[in-house]
């Protein structure tokens, strides 16, 4: 076990039990005790007062064909949707720029389908190089496509470094790609960097709904592969004449044996794409019904917003599964969150709190969500919100030209 | 039909909390449950053999207190359970964890091989396409319908960022199922009797012919370096008053971050 209890340090206070995710450890004799229900997360390190539990440096490692310092370079998965490329695409070369010059590499972009002049529009926003298949079999999202061809790619460039967005379409193939590779892959990451000394990538994510942050590493594997969430990085910098290689590349021996025959998007009043606009008015089970919604959608319209909904309100059947925020939903972060009648357990919290200003309107001062909020109004959300929308337009009334200003601030917006 | 659900046994993490002195988890009083987005897998295997007949495995991998989840799925009525646990499966990550369930998969023969989304407790949505991968058989994520299924092909709606798509695929596939799919349906009475009954068979790393360099935190790629907290948000405002003068201070909040 590499999570060990230092017998002389420990004073069986017991202090370490609670912490523990999976009952591993038990006080024999007076003596903390790492049994083998033990899964290794770490949770239990800082618990100590005594700095008893301690983590011992294996070197045990899965054999691996080639070593660590063949591989090189740092790619991004570039992904497309109907021929346009997804956002979270240039935060990923925003991202990768920077590990590319901590560890003085190149950064490349991997982009199936789309176009030539999409490429192009990778590499004005920071790719060295694209590696570039437009076969039609890319035309539509499946899995197994998708993944022969990185897979393939990988394994003749071999880059040090994967990255793509922690998607329905990264967080669906990517897996396939690691596992065909042998290498290790962290999802959802918010944060990224670079360990100098064994340029490691250093990869944070949140564990247990959230209650908890993890930094995870991969020693003796490449590539590194991550999945990072959209809008938690900042976008790299657009460049008009900047130059960069595009590389075609064939897509033979592929093969798929799914097929989409048909994709439906969900129509709706207000824009339901979450995680790319500015304001979202947000409501849960405290509306009490569907109509509640037309009361939010309302103030949405006021302010240039979208609607999004705790899972209560999804599972009430108020709203569609689109507009659901949180661990079982999406990962927002506007700049302004307004959440109406949201408790705030622990599951809504992770999927929205880093947004830049959060209001709560609810009824119970001890709401969990007003520990999130950036400003909170106890009461009735019923009386606060119809007296916000009449402020809100007064006050645009005398602001002569102040309305509107969110999205038009430059500044590039990060979580 | 050969069906086979994979379960995880998780701490109910909306019952978890942090220790906001310490920074670590309290775990007291958590109750350990089968994965909510697994218990959709369940029902889902139970309405396809329903439907196309035959019979359905649940499969899981943990420490041996993991026998009670399986209890849990025969009382709602599955056919055959298999606990993965040995001492060589301890540490493993998403990588190790997916070889070793394919390895089982692969002794019990599947048509199709039912997931959950995600587990709760890792939050990845990674062991069920890797499974796939390590079984070379296709897989479809986020199914939130099954539209139809015969024995050798199925049709799903499979759920995306802005609506949903139709994908068909032949047999052996692995889905991995979201909430909408279906409700878990409660155990019944002569399910619990069985629960009780139940013969839970236990492989280790010989039952399923696995090379001992991919299991356990040997064969895992990726290492836990450390945990902390998340960084709490500080300097929140909350206001008093009537409504009317609480939402007059709100505005005039906002408009110094140019909201309006």
């Amino acid at each position: 076990m590499p999570v060990v209890v230092n017998l002389d340090k420990c004073t069986g206070c017991g202090e370490c039990l609670a912490s523990c995710p999976y009952d591993a450890i038990e006080i024999k004799e007076g003596k903390a005790f790492v049994n083998e229900y033990c899964q290794i997360c770490m949770t239990c390190l800082n618990t100590c007062p005594e700095g008893a539990i301690e983590e011992i440096e294996e070197t045990l490692a899965r054999p691996h064909p080639s070593p660590v310092t063949d591989f090189k370079g740092i790619w991004i998965f570039a992904e497309q949707r109907g021929g346009k490329i997804a956002s979270v695409s240039y935060e990923l070369l925003g991202a990768g720029r920077k590990l590319a010059d901590e560890l003085n590499t190149d950064l490349s972009a991997v982009l199936f389908g789309s176009s030539e002049n999409m490429a192009a529009e990778l590499v004005r926003w920071g790719a060295d190089k694209v590696y570039f298949c437009n076969d039609s079999i890319f035309e539509n999202f499946n899995d197994e496509p998708y993944a022969q061809l990185l897979t393939s790619l990988i394994n003749k460039y071999k880059p040090e470094i994967v990255l793509a967005g922690a998607t329905p379409i990264g967080r669906s193939f990517i897996p396939r790609v690691a596992a065909r590779l042998g290498a290790g892959l962290t999802a959802d990451c918010t944060s990224l960097s670079i360990d100098q000394e064994t340029r490691n990538l250093l990869q944070v994510r949140p564990a247990f709904g959230g209650n908890i942050m993890a930094t995870i590493l991969c020693p003796h594997h490449r590539p590194q592969m991550a999945t990072v969430r959209p809008r938690v990085m900042k976008k790299g910098e657009y460049r008009e004449n900047q130059k960069g290689a595009i590389i075609h590349i064939k897509a033979d021996n592929i093969f798929s044996r799914t097929k989409v025959i048909d994709t439906i998007k969900e129509a709706s009043e207000i824009a339901v794409n979450l995680q790319e606009v500015e304001v979202i008015i947000a409501g849960g089970r405290g509306l009490g019904n569907a109509k509640g919604f037309e009361l939010l959608k309302e103030l949405a319209e006021l302010l240039g917003g979208a609607i999004g909904a705790s899972r209560a309100a999804v599972d009430e059947g108020w709203v569609p599964y689109s507009h659901q925020v949180g661990q079982t939903g999406k990962t927002v972060c506007p700049k302004l969150y307004i959440a109406c009648g949201i408790s705030g357990a622990v599951q809504h919290l992770v999927g929205m709190q880093s947004s830049d200003i959060i209001i709560a309107i609810n009824k119970n001062p001890d709401a969990p969500i007003f520990n999130v909020a950036t400003y909170g109004i106890v009461g009735d959300l019923y009386e606060i919100i119809p007296l916000l929308i009449r402020k809100i337009e007064e006050a645009r009334g005398s602001g002569e030209g102040e309305t509107r200003r969110i999205g038009e601030t430059e500044k590039h917006k990060t979580c | 039909m050969n069906i086979i659900v994979c379960i995880k046994q998780v701490p109910d993490t909306a019952e978890v909390r942090i220790n906001p002195e310490t920074g670590t988890l309290i775990r007291e009083g958590v109750p350990s449950i089968i994965n909510p987005y697994d218990m959709h897998a369940l029902e889902a295997g139970l309405q396809i053999r329903e439907k196309a007949g035959g019979q359905v495995t649940v499969l899981t991998m943990g420490p041996p207190q993991a026998e009670s989840a399986l209890r849990d799925a025969v009382s709602m009525g599955v056919d055959n359970t298999v606990l993965l646990t040995d001492k060589a499966f301890a540490g493993s990550d998403t990588w190790a964890t997916s070889y070793t369930l394919s390895k089982a998969i692969e002794k019990i023969g599947a048509d199709i091989i039912v997931c959950g989304k995600q587990a709760i407790d890792g939050d990845t949505a990674q062991v069920g396409p890797e499974v796939a991968e390590f079984l070379n058989i296709p897989h479809i994520s986020y199914v939130r319908k099954i539209e139809d299924i015969t024995n050798n092909s199925i049709r799903v709606q499979r759920l995306m960022d802005e609506g949903y798509d139709i994908v068909e695929s032949s047999l052996p596939i692995l889905l991995t199922v979201v909430r909408e799919l279906n409700t878990p349906r409660l155990p019944s009475l002569k399910g619990k009797m069985a629960a009780k009954k139940a013969e839970i068979k236990k492989w280790g790393s010989l039952d399923i012919q696995a090379d001992e360099n991919n299991l356990g935190l040997k064969g895992s790629p990726t290492r836990v370096k450390n945990i902390f907290a998340p960084e709490a948000r500080s300097g929140r405002k909350l206001f008093q008053g009537t409504p009317e003068e609480q939402v007059d201070a709100l505005v005039d909040e906002l408009k110094g971050f140019k909201c309006l």
